[in-house]
């Protein structure tokens, strides 16, 4: 790719898909913007004209705004937090050699496979459900009272739920990584005198440093606009409204564009806020 | 201290046997080198003494006591491996203190080490740099001044120099030669470079399929191998072994003549050959003779510069005070 001519083919080639991901991506984008700005209520007579920044002012006004953002940075830290440490200890786990390994691997990835709406069903009503779920039969068994989850620990058993979807990303992304570490080095530390605890922490989580970052970036951007799965189980109810699932209310059950595409400008600076976050803390890692 | 003994030491990967059961004693402040061709056992048995494999059956004994169960780092060896192992998110400064800051050692005493290790191997300035930072030659100092710092009862190498390019391999083997001699204390070194055992070794262990064929200074190997495989493996060029009528005469199955114990002449000798492939040194000249009845081509050496070249005509005669005799399970015959 050095000379004059075979830079400006590639630039020709390359023309039709920046082409076709910049509409895709400024269209929408310029259509919240335009109707951020207008009093839209399609059911209460359609488009009303310029509001200015009164949808603005009124979604971050609402009182169930900051709370939203608060539900959304939880759920993406708690997700976050579990599949990593979780993604490790499985990781380690599998890269040991055993019997059945394929087998145990393909059954650890399984859980990405499902639908997010249909993993958040199952775990609603054959695991959570007070009267038949089975973590029901199991506290009836131990003679407790059966925990109603998702009205009782709605964050927590969200948070469950999600990371039961997104830790079989993290320990794939994570196994690969610990496969890649130089099984000398790993001598070279135990001969060293290093005892496990200190080859974990000196050797192989320095080595996992990218893989982790990866995930951590990846999974922050799938995480911040989870909907399916509050969708399903509760509905918005019990403090698990995210920012996203309000900007889906204001729109839908309200019946109010504007004012959602307000919200949605919002979403796009809080994940703007998020990731500058992100890449200042874990950043560095991937040069 | 570093008196290493193997006793009927055994190694078998499920049903395959690496290493039949052997015997070895390794002398405190020896150099022994392993050599042998690949796959022959040789970094198996180093892996065995560190402790990074379980032996099957047999003892290995530290300074007389029994070490067979005791993990790796209670063996009180330090090991440079072929890849060096360095740690790459760790400065220079951080690699070498690495054993002793697991060994809990004072701050004060481990700088005063890192300071002498570096003084000693060069690496004074480098010390804040990270090993990706480094060149082939630099990373293996550092590998070996994480060795030393820990001041082991023995030095366990295993194949140092293989990354190495030809120059800076001739360089490093000086060092380590220079470093065993100051610190004087035990080392095992494994290679499948005969030169490297050859200038290094105080004593060479010849490995072939886990089994030891000879035990020795590099001299004894040389003058007296004790049979074909160690003559064949032990010296540059290998030693030309003659079989059939020529081996008959002197009452052998093979007989063997090492390159540099043939005298070339262009008028006269006892055989006649055809010159091959004629490598021209400059100090030497090898080379490669066809038509000699049992070995083809044979390999001569020749000092200095010779005016030969390819399809000449020349006569051989062999030394025959440095003739080597085998028989025909290949042992060597006085």
């Amino acid at each position: 790719m050095a000379t004059q001519q075979s830079r400006s083919a590639a630039r020709f080639m390359l023309a039709p898909a920046v082409i076709l991901l910049l509409g895709w991506m400024l269209v929408p984008l310029i259509m919240t913007l335009w109707f951020s700005f207008r009093n839209y209520l399609p059911l209460r007579g359609g488009d009303l004209g310029w509001a200015g920044f009164d949808n603005y002012v009124r979604f971050i006004g609402s009182s169930s705004f900051w709370p939203s953002v608060q539900t959304t940075l939880i759920i993406v830290g708690g997700v976050l937090v579990i599949t990593i440490v979780l993604g490790i200890i499985l990781a380690l786990l599998l890269d040991q050699p055993m019997w059945g390994q394929g087998i145990v691997r393909i059954l650890v990835i399984a859980p990405f496979f499902v639908m997010p709406t249909v993993s958040a069903l199952v775990w609603k009503n054959m695991f959570m459900d007070p009267v038949n779920g089975l973590f029901a039969h199991i506290w009836k068994f131990f003679g407790a009272t059966p925990v109603e989850w998702l009205s009782q620990a709605s964050m927590q058993s969200l948070i469950m739920i999600v990371s039961w979807q997104w830790l079989p990303f993290a320990t794939l992304i994570l196994l690969t990584a610990v496969q890649s570490l130089d099984s000398e080095q790993l001598e070279a530390a135990e001969m060293d005198g290093a005892p496990f605890h200190s080859r974990f922490i000196y050797m192989i989580l320095p080595h996992l440093a990218r893989a982790i970052t990866i995930v951590v970036l990846i999974q922050t951007i799938f995480l911040l606009s989870i909907f399916a799965e509050i969708f399903v189980t509760t509905g918005g109810a019990f403090g698990t409204r995210t920012l996203s699932y309000l900007i889906f209310q204001r729109v839908l059950e309200s019946q109010n564009i504007g004012l959602g595409s307000a919200g949605g400008v919002y979403a796009i600076i809080l994940a703007n806020i998020v990731a500058i976050f992100l890449m200042r803390i874990v950043g560095k890692n991937l040069d | 201290m570093g008196h290493i003994q193997l006793k009927q030491v055994k190694k078998s990967f499920g049903d395959v046997t690496v290493i039949p059961p052997l015997d070895l004693e390794i002398n405190d402040g020896e150099f022994v080198v392993f050599v042998g061709p690949s796959g022959c056992g040789k970094s198996t048995l180093l892996r065995l003494i560190a402790g990074l494999e379980d032996t099957t059956a047999g003892n290995i004994e530290i300074d007389g006591k029994d070490a067979t169960g005791l993990p790796p780092a209670k063996r009180g060896l330090a090991m440079v491996f072929q890849s060096y192992a360095l740690y790459p998110h760790m400065s220079v400064r951080k690699n070498i203190a690495f054993p002793m800051k697991m060994a809990g050692m004072p701050k004060e005493e481990q700088d005063k080490r890192i300071a002498a290790a570096a003084k000693a191997l060069n690496l004074t300035d480098y010390l804040d740099r990270r090993p990706g930072q480094l060149s082939g030659g630099q990373r293996q100092r550092v590998a070996i001044g994480r060795a030393i710092v820990r001041e082991p009862a023995a030095f366990l190498f295993d194949e140092p120099l293989s990354n190495l390019d030809a120059a800076l391999r001739v360089g490093m083997r000086m060092e380590i030669s220079e470093l065993h001699t100051k610190l004087a204390t035990t080392m095992i070194y494994v290679t499948h470079d005969q030169v490297e055992a050859m200038t290094m070794a105080d004593k060479i262990v010849v490995l072939q399929a886990g089994v030891i064929e000879q035990v020795g200074s590099p001299l004894e190997l040389y003058r007296a191998p004790r049979n074909k495989f160690v003559a064949g493996f032990i010296g540059s060029p290998k030693m030309n072994l003659i079989e059939g009528a020529e081996a008959a005469k002197h009452n052998a199955h093979t007989i063997g003549i090492r390159p540099e114990h043939i005298d070339v002449s262009t008028t006269e000798g006892l055989w006649q050959g055809t010159v091959g492939v004629a490598e021209h040194l400059g100090s030497d000249t090898f080379m490669h003779i066809h038509g000699v009845p049992g070995c083809d081509p044979l390999t001569v050496r020749a000092g200095g510069e010779v005016g030969v070249k390819h399809g000449d005509t020349v006569w051989l005669t062999p030394n025959l005070t440095h003739l080597h005799k085998f028989d025909a399970q290949g042992l060597r015959i006085e």
